[in-house]
């Protein structure tokens, strides 16, 4: 099946290796991967911040690069939620067939042991627009247990926002880094070695407070864990 | 009570509150408690989701028609012996309510607990104009003898503990009428023993009463106050004289209507599958005298905005304070407005205008983690309006975020600019600042910035594909 990759501009810049792990797993899973050049930025900043005209441009973008393509993947639940929820509401009707990575390898690929190997301890962060926009409930945590070697351990709280909501971070830094600091506690009573969540951006802000604290903690996109086999050790 | 007008904006006043211990610690307690509670008893109640999808539908052809159901309403409450009065702002109201007191010779009023009446400042009001206004709800006497700020839509004490609730019985009851006992401990049934006797007093003397409504049932003009104490009961029948303060978006058209609600309410609200007391009147009784007073106030301006206008629906249940993480760490008086938490967020900026500081704040006051819209009894989408907001919030000012969105809007449409930006930062990634400048230094206080790889995934895909 050939899919186009819809990386994200988060991940292209910063978080190369969650690119490189989703091309991997989706290839394993029997894929044909392209990720279009001409692909930046969902508008997401832009939209959420207040600033649709500068949002406009770049989902006509997304629309004029992945219009013809049959799905598209996406390995971040916020720009998911971005295209299917809100790009309507800039007048923009999102390409039908736009999927987050867990709803693609689950409900398209109808597969859950995805053939990875990795043997440590993993809490999960379901992250707020897969939760409750995208409502892609127990696939993240089907995907994560079928992993051989992988020990899931469940987050208090897990539900809960951990603060970053993009430029409320900055805007409201006070309270970003007080939701933080409960999410971090929850992570930390986990003991777990890994926190995973299937969005960098949110992993950016708690994995940025676990190594300003010196925790020790870890964290990783689901993809890099998916993507990981026994070829590795 | 203290008044709201010029407030700092939503992230001074929060970062403060954040760094009050206690506070936190009262309303993690709180908030948790209640969500708790109300997760139990919604989970029981198989139709919630058709209940939740009538109470927006309801509300919303009760919207489409106001002025038809208002006037249903006016006719059906003097038919049964009442007065209306019509007040198009928070000045109107009260000079109608200050009036009516003023014409019955009394100098004393007990009040049931109501948003509408603390939106317009009637207890200040009142006072200007030499009459005193006892709070009749326990939450709310808290916060009148500590002259404090209601935090909270339902629990408006929810910022103190029992320990703090003893000292400002101990202080101030006396000031008010009968003193709380010397020997007062600060057990939840001696606190409300000695508020019990301490009311008892009033709503035996008390000869004007003044109240909100939580519904209003046009077809027969019958207002409805649905509550856990029974001071409303005490305060709706004793006085000759009631008074009640009602927002134009109360309205229900039917019995079969307010069925809806009354099932929606106490679930969302206290998180019981039936509240304790529930009053309902229609007109005056006999021997007494009744008026209403229908409160605009900024109401049919947020009825005129397409997008705000769900606002509306709300029936003040508090599910989504209750819910967000950002009022359970901000606490209520950041929000600048008897209305907290994200209806406050969304409703405060909508009835004042976009006008100062705080206001202008308010829509950035949320992560967007939808916590609210996925508890809210009549559906409010939170989140939409919040974002609506945010897009009328940039169309002035804000020159900097303008100039730095425009950039990043430039870089972002050119795939050529991108891979630019992308290539010197990892180029010079071993000099990527610690602390970073300016606004962005809110990111580096309290977390490590993240560092560029050497390569971005487009230079890798180049290259390797």
């Amino acid at each position: 099946m050939r899919v186009a990759l819809f990386l994200t501009c988060v991940n292209d810049t910063l978080f190369p290796g969650t690119g490189k792990a989703v091309v991997r797993l989706l290839e394993r899973l029997g894929c044909d991967v392209d990720f279009p050049p001409d692909q930046t930025c969902c508008g997401q900043m832009h939209f959420n911040t207040g600033y649709r005209d500068d949002a406009r441009p770049l989902a006509r973008r997304f629309g004029a690069v992945f219009d013809d393509y049959e799905a598209v993947v996406v390995p971040s639940g916020s720009c998911a939620a971005m295209i299917r929820e809100w790009y309507p509401s800039l007048g923009i009707t999102p390409p039908a067939g736009v999927y987050e990575l867990t709803e693609f390898i689950v409900d398209v690929l109808g597969v859950t042991d995805v053939g990875a190997y990795f043997p440590h301890t993993v809490t999960y962060h379901p992250t707020c627009h897969s939760l409750r926009s995208l409502k892609v409930g127990s696939r993240p945590l089907d995907l994560l247990s079928s992993v051989r070697g992988l020990t899931l351990v469940p987050l208090g709280g897990a539900e809960e926002c951990c603060g970053f909501g993009g430029t409320f971070s900055l805007k409201n830094p006070a309270v970003s880094a007080a939701m933080c600091s409960d999410k971090v506690r929850g992570v930390l009573d986990t003991q777990a070695e890994v926190l995973c969540a299937a969005d960098n951006s949110c992993l950016m802000h708690i994995g940025g407070a676990l190594s300003r604290q010196r925790t020790g903690v870890r964290v990783m996109h689901l993809a890099e864990i998916l993507a990981a086999t026994e070829a590795d050790r | 009570m203290n008044s709201f007008v010029g407030m700092p904006s939503f992230p001074e006043a929060s970062s403060v509150a954040v760094g009050d211990a206690q506070l936190r610690h009262n309303l993690r307690k709180a908030t948790h408690t209640i969500r708790a509670k109300r997760a139990a008893v919604v989970g029981e109640q198989p139709d919630w989701a058709a209940l939740r999808e009538a109470g927006a539908a309801i509300k919303d052809r009760t919207l489409r028609h106001l002025d038809v159901y208002l006037e249903r309403l006016e006719a059906a409450v003097v038919a049964a012996g009442g007065t209306v009065h019509w007040a198009a702002d928070a000045a109107e109201a009260n000079r109608i309510v200050t009036d009516l007191v003023k014409a019955t010779g009394e100098t004393e009023v007990v009040k049931v607990k109501s948003m509408a009446t603390q939106e317009i400042d009637l207890n200040a009001a009142l006072a200007d104009a030499g009459i005193r206004a006892y709070e009749t709800d326990l939450a709310e006497l808290i916060v009148q003898l500590g002259d404090d700020w209601p935090s909270h839509i339902l629990v408006p004490a929810i910022h103190r503990n029992r320990a703090e609730i003893r000292e400002i019985f101990l202080e101030h009851m006396a000031d008010w009428g009968r003193p709380a006992p010397p020997d007062l401990k600060d057990d939840p049934r001696a606190l409300a023993e000695a508020a019990r006797l301490h009311l008892r007093e009033r709503f035996l003397s008390a000869r004007v009463g003044i109240s909100g409504a939580n519904f209003a049932v046009a077809e027969t003009g019958t207002l409805v106050v649905l509550e856990s104490e029974g001071n409303g009961r005490m305060c709706l029948t004793l006085p000759e004289t009631l008074i009640s303060v009602v927002g134009i978006e109360k309205l229900v058209p039917t019995w079969q209507d307010l069925e809806v609600f009354m099932q929606l309410l106490p679930r969302s609200s206290t998180g019981e599958r039936m509240n304790p007391y529930t009053s309902m009147w229609t007109g005056a009784t006999e021997g007494q005298t009744f008026h209403l007073v229908l409160l605009d106030n900024g109401r049919t301006s947020v009825l005129a905005d397409e997008v705000g206008r769900q606002a509306l629906r709300c029936i003040r249940c508090s599910a989504c304070l209750n819910v967000c993480p950002v009022y359970e760490r901000a606490g209520g008086h950041a929000y600048g407005s008897v209305y907290p938490g994200p209806i406050g967020a969304i409703l405060t900026p909508q009835l004042r205008g976009m006008a100062g500081p705080l206001e202008e704040s308010l829509p950035y006051a949320s992560t967007l983690c939808g916590a609210c819209y996925e508890v809210c009894p009549v559906a409010i989408n939170i989140p939409e309006v919040l974002l609506d907001l945010r897009a009328k919030a940039v169309t002035h000012g804000h020159v900097g975020q303008r100039l730095a969105m425009g950039a990043a809007r430039r870089v972002l449409d050119s795939p050529r600019w991108l891979a630019v930006a992308q290539r010197s930062a990892g180029r010079f990634r071993r000099w990527t600042p610690k602390r970073l400048p300016g606004p962005l230094s809110a990111w580096s206080d309290t977390r490590d910035v993240p560092v560029p790889p050497k390569e971005s995934f487009r230079q890798w895909w180049a290259a390797s594909r």
